[in-house]
């Protein structure tokens, strides 16, 4: 989206590079920037990164070099609602969910638009590498970063219509390298700074150790299984695997051994060879349509199961209540329930859902 | 965006008057008034003129008024001090605050009890935050070894009636402390008419500067010293003092008697045109602390149920009014304001907190632009929590 030139927006600010140089950009376009950090945890045990004192501590130094309103809001309540104990669900039942998609949707969109209502501002602007077009019926459309680094648009599938409509994506022409190169010009202290990767909540422990702690119970050992029922060995609970996974099973046979189901009720792991574990038909819920307009035909697209997997090109086969079926042209090994499934036309991105656990 | 400062309780900015005092004392006179030779005399003659004035003021003999940094040093020596010494005479180990003092109070006082073994309790206050003074008698203990109740609480602007209970102390010979950093910014006081051994004062609350304060001491109240060293402040605080700082405290106090009357009878007005335009206007209000004729002259407060306070008061700076909450936070982790909550009011009432302090120079016109863009703030802070 292009704003009218002057108009406020705010963008939402994590200390980092991107979200930093994007500020820098806008208020040097003559906007009326207000800086936001959302408060999103608090727990003071784990050195998560995203509420990190050293984090919230920058994007303030970053607002102050830039001469821009800064305020950290309170987003706890509704990022344990909205992501973390869906994502804690999710585990229990079974999938390997994907906590930044409701992040995006929920928290980063919903609730910063809100806010940032409230102090006025009809746009908000993020550090994602994404492009914002419209088509000819003009409606707005997410496209694909040409970069296939940097396309964050896997994430951003989940927003809607009235969310393209308010959002700058800064970044949008800049590849990483040449935002870096920003930052330095506009001698932004955080420069240099790594990039983030892992789930914010989380910290410094992995997911799985998270997850013990929440709720040990989700983390109970139980049989590993070949495909014939054959007791191959124990798990650590189920939570700790993911389908295609293949380190860390620790069982030896005539070849590797990757996952391919998840029995939740039995508290089973089944494994099998790689020849068993490809498959190109599964499907998908709780879609969402960008253009906010479902299709009723069957449709061709790319399809992409994982951030940063290559997309694959199936039909997709609408059915009611924003669910569909899928057909890949080729198989693939880490189908994975509660991942999302997001289609692609060329660089247009159509939008996507969550992959279903249920076999077809 | 033309910005309007409605904090004033927070702090102020520093009056002309004050500056041209205080600048002489940078450069061209900047000895060392503990010195021997001229340079000192002339900072020497400063600090005691600056004493001088500041205990005129207060009716106090020039002797009892310790300069120190801040109103928090000022709690700080004043409570500390006064407990470990009367521990030390007379093992006395009991503090009598009230549940809504300022935190250079209650952390202080909670320290005394964590590491120090003192025990302390509470003077309980009304749903107003006024101290229950009528019945000071029940709350002192033979071991009493100090009273500290403010003068003015910051946050909902209720004064306190301190007489009756100099008095109750007086008799026990139990020293009694009040942080008036919020009060005498308005109100003069007298410390012989109010009875009190120990007085808080900050500069930054009257358009004095940031990092200088006065506490009051009265003669014979024994207080062991917080900061030792070199004989400074009748051996209390021992710094080289801060002569500029403290020549303009004093300048600072000076304005507040000369003109505090008329800047009152100029805020009073204004204030109360918030509290009524509030009360009547926005739906789901409440004052806090005491009715106008008993809070300080520039201190309008309210609770919106259900709204949350740290947004509004970005809403509010968004809009260009810097104003504050008990409960915001910069560091987006909000908590119910410790004090509306000891007064009663549940967390959907203490986390919407609103303070508006008015300054002496605020004008009517700026205050009916806060008035004109305060429910349009609350209306989208109510839209957004949804």
């Amino acid at each position: 989206m292009n704003p009218p030139q002057g108009s406020r927006i705010v963008v939402g600010m994590s200390g980092g590079v991107d979200s930093s140089v994007a500020a820098a950009l806008l208020k040097d376009q003559g906007f009326d920037v207000i800086g936001v950090m959302l408060r999103l945890w608090s727990d003071s045990e784990t050195d998560n990164r995203c509420c990190a004192p050293d984090a919230q501590l920058e994007a303030r130094r970053i607002a102050a070099q830039l001469d821009i309103s800064f305020y950290v809001m309170d987003a706890q309540k509704a990022f344990y609602q909205e992501v973390v104990q869906p994502f804690i669900d999710g585990y229990a039942g079974g999938t390997t969910p994907n906590p930044c998609l409701n992040c995006n949707r929920h928290i980063r969109w919903h609730f910063l638009r809100s806010r940032a209502r409230a102090l006025g501002a009809e746009y908000i602007a993020t550090g994602h590498y994404a492009r914002i077009g419209i088509s000819e019926d003009g409606s707005f459309q997410l496209l694909k970063n040409p970069d296939p680094d940097k396309d964050q648009s896997y994430f951003l599938h989940v927003l809607s219509q009235e969310d393209l409509s308010s959002t700058v994506f800064p970044l949008a022409e800049f590849s990483k390298p040449e935002v870096r190169q920003l930052a330095r010009q506009y001698q932004l202290t955080v420069a240099e700074r790594p990039d983030s990767q892992d789930l914010c909540f989380v910290g410094q422990e992995n997911y799985r150790d998270f997850l013990r702690k929440i709720d040990p119970t989700l983390l109970q050992p139980g049989p590993i299984l070949d495909q014939d029922g054959k007791v191959l060995g124990e798990h650590q609970g189920l939570t700790a695997y993911t389908i295609g996974q293949r380190k860390g099973l620790g069982i030896a046979g005539p070849e590797p051994y990757y996952v391919i189901e998840k029995d939740i009720t039995s508290n089973t792991l089944i494994i099998g060879f790689k020849a068993e574990l490809g498959r190109t038909g599964f499907s998908v819920k709780d879609i969402n349509w960008i253009s906010g307009k479902a299709p009723t035909d069957p449709l061709t697209a790319d399809i992409r199961i994982r951030y940063k997997s290559r997309a694959i090109p199936g039909v997709i086969r609408p059915s009611k209540n924003n669910k569909a079926q899928i057909e890949l042209s080729e198989p693939l090994p880490d189908i994975t329930p509660g991942q999302a499934a997001v289609f692609y036309k060329d660089l247009v991105c159509l939008g996507g859902g969550i992959i279903k656990k249920e076999a077809l | 965006m033309k910005r309007i400062y409605l904090d004033f309780a927070a702090t102020t900015p520093v009056e002309q008057r004050v500056i041209d005092a205080m600048l002489p004392y940078f450069k061209e006179n900047f000895g060392n008034p503990s010195s021997v030779h001229r340079f000192g005399q002339v900072s020497e003659k400063a600090l005691d003129e600056s004493r001088r004035s500041i205990a005129a003021n207060l009716g106090a003999d020039p002797s009892e008024i310790i300069f120190t940094s801040c109103g928090s040093e000022s709690d700080n020596l004043a409570i500390r001090g006064a407990a470990l010494a009367r521990r030390a005479k007379f093992g006395h180990k009991h503090i009598l605050i009230s549940p809504i003092e300022h935190p250079a109070v209650q952390v202080t006082v909670d320290q005394l009890v964590e590491i120090h073994g003192f025990e302390a309790s509470y003077l309980p206050v009304d749903q107003q935050g006024q101290a229950d003074h009528k019945n000071i008698d029940k709350y002192l203990r033979e071991d009493t070894a100090i009273v500290s109740i403010m003068a003015a609480n910051n946050e909902i602007g209720t004064i306190n009636n301190l007489r009756k209970i100099a008095q109750a102390c007086t008799e026990r010979k139990i020293p009694f402390h009040t942080d008036a950093v919020q009060y005498a910014a308005h109100h003069e006081i007298d410390v012989n008419t109010l009875g009190v051994d120990l007085v808080s004062l900050g500069a930054h609350k009257f358009y004095g500067p940031k990092g200088v304060g006065a506490l009051y001491v009265r003669a014979g109240t024994d207080l062991l010293p917080a900061q030792t060293g070199g004989s400074q402040e009748f051996g209390l605080r021992a710094a080289t003092e801060n002569i500029p700082l403290i020549v303009g405290m004093a300048k600072a106090f000076q304005l507040v008697i000369e003109e505090g009357a008329e800047r009152q009878e100029r805020l009073i007005p204004l204030r109360d045109k918030i509290i009524d335009f509030v009360l009547e206007e926005i739906p789901n209000s409440q004052l806090t602390g005491a009715l106008p004729s008993n809070r300080l002259p520039n201190h309008a407060s309210f609770v919106f149920e259900g709204i949350d306070g740290n947004l509004l008061i970005q809403t509010l700076d968004s809009e260009g009014f810097a104003c504050s909450s008990g409960s915001a936070c910069k560091t987006g982790d909000p908590k119910p304001s410790s004090v509306l909550t000891r007064l009663g009011y549940p967390p959907k009432w203490a986390l919407g907190s609103l303070r508006v302090t008015l300054g002496k120079d605020t004008t009517l016109a700026e205050v009916d632009q806060f008035l004109k863009g305060l429910p349009g703030c609350i209306q989208r802070v109510m839209e957004a929590s949804q």
